[in-house]
């Protein structure tokens, strides 16, 4: 049984600080309450529901923008929803997409119940199946380390790395919830019009 | 023209029409009455074609896309409007544009009576969601409709279904 010692609120800073180029999406929940406590920033889009959609919308994104890199930050319950569109990221094969599952093996907003991946479930395994580029499973400083140079160059198709951390309810980091001023902001990020 | 050959036409009336919308993504699961259309889409090298394994994700796709800037259309059958319910929430919360062709089953001369519920709960559930819906019964209604919808979508940031009759793509042959 792995030891899980990591801090995601530490790992999330360390993955997306001096982030160049990127933009990213996160699910809803404890994933975006972690961005938002690393730092907000226009070059993000939070979800606050749709559950299953994060990976899909970064999929969206990054086929509009394939000059950009994009990044999901997303919790196990969340990608898990979408399990589906793995097999669709898989094969539309965008190279500047990475999903990063910040795992604790449980459903944290709801009362901590133990997910499929806290059954056992690696959802690092089912993207490689599906035939993502690189996939990994990291639950040491060592692992992010690494981790946070290889998102840093560019990939050859679909990434998706699980990080494990022990399930934990931290103080939540509230982001906006309105979603009409999240993608208006992103689009004068890109330098794009608003209606 | 007569109604054989209007019939064969609106495919490539509606790539035509999407094209000139500058539609650059395009996602589906698909319907026969979809085949022709999803064809041209799958020819152009302006659009990015994505198969889906649920109506849902096509949502997504439509709202990342827009997020950088460019306009997506999903195609599905009326069955996978039930698939994409509390996704809808996605494009009404953040109101972005949203355009789905909705190909009709079990609502005309209709052989699988597992297709009738979700057909007789198309336009109901989408509503019930907050999608407008635009029915055509004839392919010179269809291009019209499209047209229009397409610009309400894109220009006024609204969710549109445009729903194309059973009877305007003939029953399914069994």
């Amino acid at each position: 049984m792995v030891n899980h010692t990591l801090d995601r609120r530490a790992v999330v800073e360390i993955l997306t600080r001096d982030r160049q180029n990127t933009l990213i999406i996160t699910g809803l929940g404890s994933s975006s309450y972690d961005m938002h406590a690393a730092g907000d920033n226009d070059d993000i889009f939070y979800l606050w529901g749709a559950m299953g959609s994060a990976a899909l919308v970064g999929l969206g994104l990054a086929q509009a923008q394939p000059n950009k890199h994009v990044m999901v930050l997303t919790g196990d319950g969340e990608q898990l929803m979408g399990l589906g569109g793995l097999a669709t990221i898989a094969v539309a094969r965008p190279r500047n997409l990475t999903i990063v599952v910040l795992d604790n093996g449980h459903f944290g907003e709801t009362g901590m119940q133990l997910s499929h991946t806290g059954h056992g479930i690696n959802l690092a395994s089912i993207a490689a199946a599906a035939g993502f580029a690189e996939t990994g499973r990291i639950w040491d400083e060592d692992g992010v380390g690494h981790l946070a140079e290889q998102i840093r160059v560019t990939a050859s198709g679909p990434r998706l790395f699980v990080v494990q951390f022990k399930a934990e309810n931290l103080p939540r980091s509230l982001p906006v919830r309105d979603a009409v001023y999240l993608k208006n902001r992103m689009r004068i990020h890109l330098g794009l019009s608003v209606t | 023209m007569d109604h054989v050959t209007d019939t064969q036409d609106w495919p490539q009336a509606l790539h035509r029409i999407l094209r000139e919308e500058d539609v650059r993504q395009m996602s589906f699961v698909p319907d026969a009455g979809h085949s022709a259309l999803i064809r041209l889409f799958e020819q152009d090298n302006n659009v990015t074609c994505n198969v889906l394994t649920s109506e849902q994700e096509g949502i997504a796709i439509a709202a990342g896309a827009w997020l950088g800037g460019q306009r997506s259309v999903l195609l599905m059958q009326s069955s996978g409007v039930g698939n994409c319910i509390n996704m809808l929430s996605l494009a009404t919360m953040g109101r972005f544009p949203l355009l789905m062709l909705v190909t009709m089953r079990g609502e005309w001369a209709e052989f699988n009576p597992w297709q009738v519920p979700m057909g007789l709960a198309t336009e109901t559930t989408l509503n019930a969601a907050g999608i407008r819906t635009m029915r055509a019964d004839t392919p010179e209604d269809l291009i019209e409709i499209t047209a229009s919808a397409a610009r309400l979508a894109y220009g006024a940031d609204q969710q549109v279904a445009v729903i194309i009759s059973q009877r305007l793509l003939g029953a399914k042959k069994w």
